[in-house]
């Protein structure tokens, strides 16, 4: 058997060991829409026509509420593993590469699960017209997507020292800061500008660009990261 | 740094520092023409802060590759040095805002980036600060130093694509824009503070070494008072 398909095998066997953990669980999806769901309402309450509120606010609102509710629980895919002490059974039976891209798998799937629920809910609730659907699609899917792949390797650090809560959000946001302005600059453009496309094309290239770096710079670290 | 190095960099900055005052003449096209001899130091603090950040990651590098507790040691010094400049560069900045855009904070893209270097020294220390085991802590910071890395290339790059930017670009380098009096007398602090750097960074990476040496010491010896004590 070749080496890639050997990682690319662990790396689904993790993501599903991961997914049917967390079916019987529920904490990490749990945490994240509840955190989620909260906000949107408690927005909702505040921000529902007719306050009056900009759509540029509402957009950057909306990329900060999915951004803490990950905070929220995109850790939870590593501290779980040092909490039941299962992280050396992990070391033994899976390389890191492998590890990672379960993790990262795994992630993405729970940012894209708070999106399915949060984003409808938010364009309900605060009454946003949307001009350009499918770019607006497209930059939540890139968007959430970046923010995983930029808070995954993060994660893992967290995991391994003391104070995680706290400690994660401060070391997420500087990470996470870039796809997250671009994502509110394209959201933007696809509820409000007329351009839609041709606007965001360029924040498109950027969200796509940031992923080709952060993930192969979170492979190379994160070696030193998970081995003890 | 020998005596003959220190007295020199001494010597250098106090020169460039009247000569900023004196032989250069004031701006012309500013809002307050005499204020903008701060640039001369401004910039050479923000550049600094950038050397420092590269230092710091090529550092965390080699000690993931190596190591070494000594690198390890010189990585965070560098960070400790790069949240110094950084600290400078934005008290200098404030200042020359205020007297030229009327605000000392304007959410610049420069202004934001340094901000955001600043919030990852600070995350940087956090997290050293959270981890007790010298060699983890050594392997988690110098990780997260290199995540921050492209992040922070991205966010440089990025930035002035989405707002727009009251600072100058391409000045610096270039021939058009800046006088060259300017460039002489900025680029002759950059050297004097650069100097400064490397004198400072030599001499915390001292004491972190000295402390180090205690606290080896400490662990291997007994407490003196405890020793014969029966409980």
């Amino acid at each position: 058997m070749s080496r890639s398909s050997s990682w690319a095998r662990e790396a689904l066997a993790v993501f599903g060991k991961d997914c049917l953990l967390e079916l019987r669980t529920r904490v990490a999806l749990g945490a994240v829409l509840l955190f989620a769901v909260t906000s949107v309402v408690a927005s909702g309450f505040a921000l529902a026509p007719p306050s009056g509120v900009a759509g540029e606010v509402k957009a950057s609102l909306l990329w900060v509420i999915v951004f803490f509710a990950a905070i929220a629980g995109l850790s939870r895919v590593f501290v779980v593993e040092e909490e039941t002490r299962t992280a050396d059974a992990l070391r033994l039976a899976v390389s890191p590469t492998g590890v990672f891209v379960g993790k990262l798998a795994f992630n993405i799937a729970l940012m894209w699960a708070l999106c399915v629920v949060t984003v409808p809910l938010y364009l309900l609730l605060l009454e946003v017209p949307v001009r350009h659907w499918s770019l607006f699609v497209t930059v939540v899917i890139l968007g959430s997507t970046a923010l995983a792949c930029a808070t995954t390797a993060v994660g893992a650090i967290v995991a391994k020292a003391t104070m995680r809560g706290a400690l994660f959000g401060v070391l997420a946001f500087p990470v996470a800061l870039p796809p997250l302005l671009v994502a509110i600059h394209a959201t933007k453009a696809a509820w409000l500008s007329e351009g839609g496309w041709r606007m965001a094309t360029g924040d498109l290239q950027v969200l796509v660009g940031f992923m080709l770096v952060i993930v192969p710079a979170s492979l190379l670290v994160f070696e030193h990261i998970w081995s003890e | 740094m020998n005596a003959v190095a220190k007295i020199l960099t001494g010597v250098w900055i106090a020169g460039v520092t009247v000569a900023a005052f004196l032989w250069l003449p004031p701006a012309q096209g500013f809002r307050s023409p005499e204020s903008a001899r701060i640039v001369v130091f401004h910039v050479p603090c923000a550049i600094l802060t950038f050397v420092a950040f590269l230092v710091n990651a090529w550092y965390s590098w080699f000690y993931l590759r190596r190591r070494e507790p000594l690198l390890d040691m010189k990585a965070s010094v560098a960070a400790e040095l790069g949240l110094l400049f950084a600290v400078l560069a934005t008290v200098t900045g404030s200042l020359f805002a205020m007297e030229q855009w009327g605000s000392a904070w304007n959410w610049d893209p420069r202004e934001t980036s340094i901000v955001m270097l600043m919030l990852v020294y600070a995350a940087y220390f956090v997290l050293r600060g959270a981890v007790e085991e010298s060699g983890k802590r050594a392997r988690l910071s110098a990780a997260y130093a290199l995540l921050a890395f492209p992040a922070m290339v991205f966010l440089i790059w990025i930035m002035p694509r989405i707002v727009e930017s009251l600072h100058p670009t391409n000045t610096l380098f270039t021939g058009s824009g800046l006088d060259p009096v300017y460039r002489i007398t900025l680029w002759s602090f950059f050297v004097g503070m650069m100097a400064v750097f490397v004198w400072m960074f030599r001499l915390r990476l001292r004491v972190e070494m000295l402390e180090a040496r205690v606290r080896r010491r400490r662990q291997t010896e007994p407490e003196p008072t405890l020793t014969g004590v029966q409980p």
